[in-house]
């Protein structure tokens, strides 16, 4: 079977919003991330096409307050994991080398049911 | 299996001498497979009440199952005969959602909408939302998968016997930036990957759609499209606009043909039943 339909429906809805979103599936692993998420990733979507829950928690280094964040602590993967939506303010190491603060909101995707299909980050980039 | 198409109209029924060779009435199919005591149904529009009527008397249990319950796909339950037959055992599924389905189909079963509640009816029934995997309903395995309608929807794939059947008949896959394109990001894909026979949302033209994109259906030629992106061996046009007369049905039909790159096409017509 391919993609739950509401991981479908997220990822076209994504494609056409201008704030930075990423789509994990239900395993953690990443199945999509906007253009506008590129640009602060530095990293584009159709060169990477998908990427490893444990690749892509620490491809960008997350750090806060100069100190490396865990995994557990990234607001996608608590919204993932507990089933909460979650918000945070870290840096990464975006992959054109640029490090950048962020913010970011996470939600767990439950469809129907209560089935846990995925979650998502919506995140900007902010001074600092 | 043999599957029986009693209602192939979408949205509302439109009996009259315009739309008689295809059919006037609402969605409903029936499969049978070897063994005639159990019958599958997919959907109670209209059509479900003539299938009531004309059960073999060999028939012990039924599963019905609802691929969403907006009116035209349910309208016919109170009058589907066989659901007032106490020696029966029928099973109706339908997809989950935040609120039990029985709540769900209580409130059209139930006063004002309709005379008798469902707790009036004298079969032996039972009431069960869709699991997430596949589940066996006699002779057939079933899955049921969200897809692309408003409100919660599913399509099922049916199989039996190493044959399948996919019945998507309210579904909108072009929903999106790019269709068709990777049959993993497709709704409904999975389901009727390789199908024998693809029971799929017709709806509209191509003028049609572009004025109706959102709603939840297909143009013929995204029903082409998709039963050429997952390799469905025969397409089965199904949920026919209410406007659109025999002729209308004949001409897409025709189109349809034309346009499917590799795999067979008819539109579904009441009493034209479909071997596999």
């Amino acid at each position: 079977m391919g993609a739950p339909v509401e991981l479908i429906l997220i990822r076209h809805l994504a494609s056409r919003l201008a704030v930075p979103v990423f789509v994990v599936d239900r395993a953690g692993d990443l199945v999509f991330f906007n253009e506008p998420a590129e640009a602060v990733l530095g990293r584009r979507f159709e060169e990477i096409r998908s990427m490893p829950f444990d690749d892509w928690t620490t491809a960008f280094l997350p750090t806060d307050g100069g100190n490396a964040l865990s995994v557990d602590e990234l607001p996608l993967v608590v919204a993932l994991r507990q089933g909460v939506p979650a918000h945070r303010t870290f840096a990464i190491k975006a992959g054109d080398g640029a490090r950048r603060m962020i913010e970011a909101t996470a939600f767990p995707l439950l469809a129907t049911g209560n089935d846990l299909v995925g979650a998502v980050a919506m995140f900007w980039e902010v001074p600092g | 299996m043999k599957v029986d198409f009693w209602g192939t109209r979408g949205s509302i029924a439109t009996p009259g001498t315009d739309t008689e060779r295809y059919g006037g009435d609402t969605s409903c199919v029936s499969i049978v497979d070897g063994d005639v005591s159990h019958l599958l149904v997919l959907d109670a529009g209209s059509g479900i009440r003539r299938l009531g009527l004309s059960i073999d008397p060999q028939v012990t249990h039924i599963d019905l199952l609802l691929s969403h319950l907006h009116l035209d796909h349910i309208v016919g339950l109170g009058f589907f005969a066989p659901l007032f037959r106490p020696e029966l055992t029928i099973t109706i599924w339908g997809p989950r959602s935040t609120t039990p389905l029985l709540d769900r189909l209580g409130r059209y079963l139930s006063p004002p909408l309709f005379p008798v509640r469902l707790r009036d009816l004298q079969s032996s029934y039972q009431l069960r939302e869709v699991p997430s995997g596949p589940f066996a309903a006699g002779p057939f395995t079933i899955t049921a998968e969200a897809v692309i309608h408003p409100d919660p929807a599913v399509g099922y794939r049916v199989a039996a016997d190493g044959r399948s059947v996919a019945y998507l008949p309210d579904h909108e896959p072009a929903l999106g930036p790019a269709f068709p394109s990777d049959p993993a990001w497709t709704s409904g894909a999975g389901l009727a990957a390789g199908a024998d026979l693809l029971i799929h949302d017709a709806q509209y033209t191509t003028a049609e759609y572009a004025e109706r994109v959102g709603w939840g259906h297909s143009s013929v030629d995204d029903a082409v499209a998709f039963a050429d992106l997952v390799g469905a061996r025969q397409l089965a046009l199904f949920h026919h606009d209410p406007s659109r007369s025999d002729d209308a049905v004949d001409a897409l039909l025709d189109h349809a043909r034309r346009a499917r790159r590799a795999g067979e096409v008819v539109a579904a017509r009441q009493g034209l039943p479909i071997t596999i």
